[in-house]
C-alpha cells in the first residue's frame, strides 16, 4: 500500500515524480542529434573538445593500464621452466624458418628485379620508429577499431603516421594529443589500406570488418578484377609516395585465406587474415621520418636506439 | 555551495570517469568472444534504478558525451550520448519504488544493454559511421548483453544501493541545513 501511495499523484501533478518533463527529453535528444550533425558535417569543430578530454583521460588510462599490466600478465609467469625452454626452441626454429622465408619473399624478389630498388632502399633507410604501448581499447559495443597509445606530439607523433608491430601493420594515427594519440586499426570498418599481393604485385584495397578478436578479417578488392589471388598469398602495403601520407610501403598486412568470385558482379573478393593479433596489442612502433625530435628514444632504421 | 549539494554530483562524476578509464584499460583483458561488459552503461543503469528516469537521463547524457569524446573513440560525437540518455530513461522507468531486487536489476541491465547497444548500432547505420555487416553487429550486441548480465549479477545491486544511500544522506543534510529537502 505504501509503495502505491508513493507513486500516487496529487491532482495538480501531471507526471510521475522523478520523470523528466517533455521539454527536457526533447532538449537532450536534440542536443545529441545536433552534436552528431555538427561532428559529421564540419570536421574539426568537435576536435578541441576531444583534445581537452584526451588531456585529462589519457594520463589516467596510462596509469591504470600500467597498474593493470602486471596483474593481467601474471598467468604468463606461472609456467614451468620446461615449458619455457620448449617454447624457446620452438620459437628459435620458427625464427630461423621465417628468416629464410623472408629472404626469398616474393615481394622482395620482385622488387629486386625492379628499377626502383634504390629508391626503395633509400626510403627504407629513412624509416625510424617511436616505440609506444597501447593503453586503451574502445569497447566492442562501439564497433570501432581504435586504440589509445601512450605517445603524443611530444614524442614526435602526428596524424597519418603508420603504426606497426613486430607482426605487421597495425593502423595509422588519426589524432595526436600531447602525451597520447589515437590509432585507427586496419580492421576498423572505416579503414581502407592500399595493398599489394606479394606474389603477383597486384594492387587492391583492404577494408576492415570491425571485429577485433581472433576472427578479425579484412576484405581485399583488387583493382584488376581479372586477377585471382591464391590462398596463402601475402599482402603488403602499397604505400604512399615518399612515405609522407598514411601507410609506408612494404609492411606485411596479412595472408589470403579465402577467395570469392562472383560471376554476376564480375569481381574478385579475397578475405585476408591479418598477421597482427588485434585482441592482444601491446607494444607498437610508430613509423616516423628519421631525425624526428622526440622525448623518448627512437628505434632507428638500422636497429640502433637514439 | 553546501556540502549537501556538492556530494552527489562529485561521487557520480568520479564513478563515471572511473568506469570510463577501467573500460578502456582493464576490460579489454576480460572479454568473452572479444566483447567485454560496458561499464559506463551499467553505471547509467544503476543511476536510473536509484534515482528515476529524470536523473538517469541526465547522467546518461553526460556519461555518453564523455564516452563520445574520450580517447580512443573516433565515432561521430553524440551517438553514445543519445544511446545512454535513452538507457538512463528506460532504467528509471523500471525503477520500483522500494529497493530494487537482485532479479530486477539483472533484468533491467540485460534489457538496457541490448537497447543501448542496438540504438548505438542503429545510429551508426544511419550515419554510415564505423559499422560493418549487420550480423556481426548483432553478434557483438548479444555477446555484450551476456557480459553485462554477468557483471550486473555480481555488482549492480550493490552500486544501486550505494547510490541510493548517498542520495538519502544528501537529503538529510539538506533538511539539516535549509530546513527542507
Amino acid at each position: 500500500m505504501f509503495e502505491r501511495r508513493a507513486w500516487g499523484r496529487s491532482p495538480g501533478e501531471t507526471q510521475l515524480p522523478g520523470t523528466p518533463s517533455r521539454s527536457l527529453v526533447a532538449a537532450l535528444v536534440l542536443a545529441s542529434v545536433s552534436l552528431m550533425l555538427l561532428d559529421r558535417g564540419a570536421s574539426g569543430l568537435v576536435d578541441p573538445a576531444r583534445d581537452a578530454v584526451a588531456e585529462v583521460v589519457g594520463p589516467a588510462q596510462s596509469s591504470v593500464s600500467a597498474a593493470v599490466r602486471p596483474v593481467v600478465e601474471l598467468p604468463e609467469s606461472f609456467r614451468t621452466r620446461g615449458d619455457l625452454r620448449a617454447e624457446l626452441s620452438a620459437l628459435q626454429e620458427e625464427n630461423a624458418d621465417l628468416r629464410t622465408r623472408v629472404r626469398t619473399d616474393d615481394a622482395d624478389r620482385h622488387r629486386l628485379a625492379e628499377y626502383d630498388r634504390l629508391t626503395t632502399a633509400a626510403a627504407d633507410l629513412g624509416r625510424a620508429m617511436v616505440p609506444a604501448r597501447v593503453i586503451g581499447v574502445g569497447p566492442s559495443q562501439s564497433f570501432s577499431g581504435t586504440v589509445t597509445i601512450d605517445a603524443g606530439t611530444e614524442s614526435g607523433i602526428r596524424p597519418d603516421l603508420t603504426v606497426v608491430n613486430a607482426d605487421g601493420l597495425v593502423g595509422r594515427v588519426i589524432r595526436a594529443g600531447a602525451t597520447t594519440a589515437t590509432v585507427l586499426l586496419v580492421v576498423d570498418p572505416d579503414s581502407t589500406v592500399g595493398g599489394r599481393i606479394g606474389q603477383s604485385m597486384d594492387l587492391g584495397f583492404l577494408r576492415g570488418r570491425g571485429s577485433l578478436g581472433s576472427d578479425a578479417r579484412l576484405d581485399l578488392e583488387l583493382v584488376d578484377q581479372t586477377v585471382v589471388p591464391h590462398r596463402e598469398d601475402t599482402v603488403v602495403t602499397w604505400g604512399s609516395r615518399g612515405g609522407n601520407g598514411p601507410y609506408v610501403s612494404g609492411v606485411p598486412i596479412g595472408r589470403v585465406i579465402e577467395v570469392y568470385a562472383s560471376p554476376r558482379e564480375t569481381t574478385q573478393r579475397a578475405v585476408i587474415e591479418p598477421f597482427v593479433d588485434f585482441a592482444r596489442l601491446d607494444v607498437v612502433g610508430v613509423v616516423v621520418p628519421s631525425g624526428t625530435a622526440s622525448d623518448r628514444s627512437i628505434v632507428e632504421a638500422d636497429g640502433s636506439l637514439r | 555551495m553546501t556540502r549537501a549539494a556538492g556530494m552527489r554530483p562529485l561521487v557520480l562524476g568520479l564513478l563515471v570517469v572511473a568506469a570510463l578509464v577501467l573500460q578502456t584499460s582493464l576490460v579489454p583483458h576480460l572479454t568473452w568472444r572479444g566483447v567485454g561488459p560496458d561499464l559506463v552503461l551499467l553505471v547509467v543503469v544503476a543511476c536510473g534504478l536509484a534515482y528515476g528516469s529524470r536523473e538517469g537521463m541526465l547522467i546518461g547524457f553526460a556519461a555518453g558525451l564523455l564516452v563520445d569524446l574520450a580517447p580512443p573513440s573516433d565515432h561521430v560525437a553524440g551517438r553514445w550520448a543519445l544511446a545512454l540518455l535513452a538507457v538512463g530513461y528506460v532504467a528509471g522507468r523500471v525503477r520500483p519504488d522500494g529497493s530494487p531486487s537482485w532479479g530486477t536489476t539483472v533484468v533491467a541491465a540485460a534489457a538496457c544493454s541490448f537497447f543501448g547497444a542496438s540504438l548505438f548500432a542503429l545510429s551508426g547505420l544511419i550515419l554510415a559511421d564505423h559499422v560493418g555487416a549487420v550480423p556481426a553487429l548483432l553478434d557483438v550486441v548479444l555477446a555484450g548483453v551476456v557480459a553485462d548480465v554477468v557483471l550486473a549479477a555480481l555488482l549492480l545491486g550493490r552500486i544501486t544501493r550505494g547510490l541510493r544511500r548517498i542520495s538519502h544522506r544528501d537529503r538529510l543534510e539538506a533538511v539539516r541545513v535549509h530546513g527542507y529537502a
